[in-house]
């Protein structure tokens, strides 16, 4: 598990959700990853929503390719969950939230 | 090509179309690739794909001046614009000056995680910012297929790629999609199926330990193109299909005669020579001169101020100037000025592709009036009779095009059973002239007799004739018929010995007749001296007998009556 050592003001869990124009996907991305977090991480997150289509160099300056992307940005390293973030465990685990139930059993 | 593009444009619609500024490659597909449209290029790894991709933007940029778009699945921008810089290309150089942009799109799997539907908008987005920024006409995605190792959800990838292709057509760029070669199809993932308008496929093989490299075009719709396998290579100067081979026969001829060099074998041709610009080939079992009448001709063409490419794959230059001094050829003064190139490597130095490739370049910076090759046959240690044949095809294509007479060496085998397949089957219809030099044995020695197999366009001598080689050079001789045909060596030798010999029969036969004749002659005039004298005796027997009947005669008439006396007076008178 990730350590919570804050930092001054920045809340840990830095989240990008990095969408093109106002789809029913992305809106959908948005809703999941909202809930998610508010149900797991206790205020200490931010969401930034980047729409590509208003500035579209940072497409490749965040290597960006499939839309909706989910980025944590922080805490390192970086991680990426592409796709509508439908399944809650997947995306939990994937933030390193919280770990697959599987592999909960090897630890 | 300018015919092509006159054939294209009496079409209603024709297909406009995109140089790749690739040498060859444009001729193939008859003007390059289709504006507008992706084209895949697949093959198996290493085999030169990303490079001929890379070569299409540079050369759009440099030759055309069409920016283009490099997106990268596999190399980073670093990676590509070092492996280029290898073959001269300055990758940051075209980035500064906003011609080129190279994008490295990482899909990396252990970053990502799937969750759900997705698309690859992002992907659209990088592609139209990037197009946008530098007015793109050129597109490449290297590799595409990337993205299936790092996703899971082949569906969507499948979807999104399909759409990305229309949407690169509607953007009206000209796009070259990199595919690895797939086991049962052309890629992995079949992207084929999506790239309906132009499929290039690039092989690389291995045969004998000397690689080829290989491209087809599988398909190009509403054009017409090369079908064939062409080999092409990766140099220095980046890829180049090679040769220009022309998919048709259409070059001009040339009516000029160019002597052989040697006057005795001038005579054997009606027009006393070869013409310019045809091919020649002179084949031969081993030792029988072929080298030495190659030089012969690279002689005259040197007098006569034309420029000879000569490549030796038997001897090193020096050894060919040396051989050559002793039969009376000095090769080193047109060396010197500049008339004469000697090449020599050993066959097995490269592929033939490198070797045409070579000789293309050579003759490209050179431009001689004549080339001549020592010996084809050994282009058959590294090629199959077919390839070597096919190779042969494309370098007298491209010596006829520009009108530089060929000279070509064969080596035979020395076997009863006519002539070496080699040279039967594969360069006997490539070739214009094709001289014969071998070695008629018998009694005990060698002789070299040569003979004129066939010559296109001009009658020629349809004796075996046979020449010498001496200090002062090549030497043909007068050749003599026997009762039995045509002689060579001693048999010759002992023919006008024996000649000699009958003619001084004759003589002597003659003069002894003559002096019979003399001698009859002598007898008769005797005879007839003998004769005459003894008609002198006669006479004056006869004459004496009257002397003395007149006698008689006087003393009757004393006695008898006068009668008698006057008929004999009347007698007299």
């Amino acid at each position: 598990m990730v350590q919570k050592n804050e930092k001054a003001g920045e809340p840990l869990w830095q989240l990008r959700l990095y969408i093109a124009g106002k789809t029913d996907k992305s809106a959908l991305a948005l809703s999941n990853i909202e809930k998610y977090c508010s149900a797991h991480l206790d205020n200490n997150y931010s969401i930034e929503v980047i729409d590509l289509l208003k500035s579209p160099h940072l497409a490749e300056e965040d290597q960006i390719f499939a839309i909706p992307t989910l980025v944590r940005k922080g805490p390192l390293p970086v991680k990426k969950i592409i796709g509508d973030l439908s399944n809650e465990t997947k995306v939990l685990a994937g933030l390193e939230i919280m770990p697959l139930p599987n592999q909960q059993k090897n630890e | 090509m300018k015919k092509t593009n006159d054939r294209l444009k009496a079409k209603p619609a024709p297909l406009s179309k995109t140089p790749t500024g690739i040498e060859g490659l444009d001729e193939i597909t008859d003007g390059g690739l289709p504006t507008g449209r992706p084209t895949l290029v697949c093959g198996s790894a290493g085999c030169g794909k990303t490079l001929m991709a890379v070569q299409f933007l540079i050369k759009g940029i440099t030759d055309y001046n069409e920016p283009g778009i490099f997106m990268t699945f596999e190399e980073s921008a670093e990676d590509l614009t070092k492996n280029v810089a290898s073959l001269g290309y300055d990758l940051k150089k075209l980035i500064a000056d906003k011609k080129l942009r190279v994008d490295h799109v990482k899909v990396e799997r252990s970053e990502i995680e799937e969750s759900g539907e997705y698309n690859l908008e992002g992907l659209f987005i990088r592609l139209e910012h990037a197009i946008n920024s530098i007015g793109a006409k050129r597109v490449v995605l290297d590799t595409i297929e990337s993205l299936f190792g790092g996703l899971d959800n082949t569906v969507i990838l499948r979807s999104e790629i399909r759409r990305l292709f229309h949407w690169l057509k509607n953007k009206g760029v000209t796009t070259i999609i990199t595919g690895e070669r797939g086991e049962s199809s052309l890629t992995r993932q079949g992207l084929e199926e999506y790239v309906s308008d132009c499929v290039i496929l690039l092989d690389f093989r291995v045969i004998d330990q000397i690689s080829t490299r290989r491209l087809r075009i599988v398909k190009y719709r509403g054009s017409t193109h090369g079908t064939n396998e062409y080999p092409f290579l990766i140099d220095e100067s980046g890829i180049s299909v090679l040769p220009i081979t022309s998919l048709r026969l259409e070059h001009k001829v040339s009516d000029k005669i160019v002597s052989t060099g040697i006057p005795g074998l001038d005579k054997l041709f009606k027009k006393g020579g070869y013409y310019q610009g045809s091919s020649i080939l002179i084949s031969g079992t081993a030792g029988t001169a072929k080298t030495t009448l190659a030089s012969y001709f690279t002689q005259e063409t040197c007098k006569n101020k034309g420029r000879v490419l000569y490549f030796a794959f038997e001897e090193s230059p020096n050894q060919l100037i040396r051989n050559m001094k002793s039969v009376g050829i000095d090769l080193r003064t047109y060396i010197d000025k500049g008339l004469l190139q000697i090449h020599s490597s050993r066959p097995t130095l490269h592929g033939l592709e490198m070797h045409l490739l070579s000789l293309h370049k050579l003759i490209r910076d050179f431009k001689p009036q004549c080339v001549v090759i020592d010996p084809i046959s050994n282009m058959i240690s590294i090629g199959t009779i077919s390839e070597v044949r096919a190779m042969l095809v494309r370098l007298i294509d491209l010596l006829k095009i520009n009108n530089i007479t060929a000279l070509f060496t064969s080596l035979t085998q020395q076997n009863v059973s006519s002539t070496n397949e080699l040279t039967e089957e594969s360069v006997s219809s490539l070739v214009d002239t094709w001289i014969t030099v071998r070695d008629v044995e018998g009694i005990g020695e060698r002789n070299r007799g040569l003979y004129i197999l066939k010559s296109r366009g001009m009658a020629h001598s349809n004796q075996v004739r046979e020449f010498i080689l001496t200090d002062k050079g090549l030497k043909f001789l007068d050749f003599e018929t026997g009762p039995d045909g045509i002689l060579l060596g001693s048999a010759r030798k002992k023919y006008q010995l024996d000649t000699f010999a009958d003619n001084l029969k004759k003589k002597q036969a003659l003069q002894k007749r003559d002096r019979e004749i003399l001698r009859k002659k002598k007898i008769l005039e005797a005879n007839i001296l003998a004769m005459r004298t003894e008609y002198e005796s006669v006479e004056e027997e006869l004459h004496k007998l009257e002397t003395e009947e007149r006698g008689l005669q006087l003393k009757t008439k004393k006695t008898l009556d006068s009668q008698p006396v006057k008929a004999v007076k009347k007698k007299k008178n």
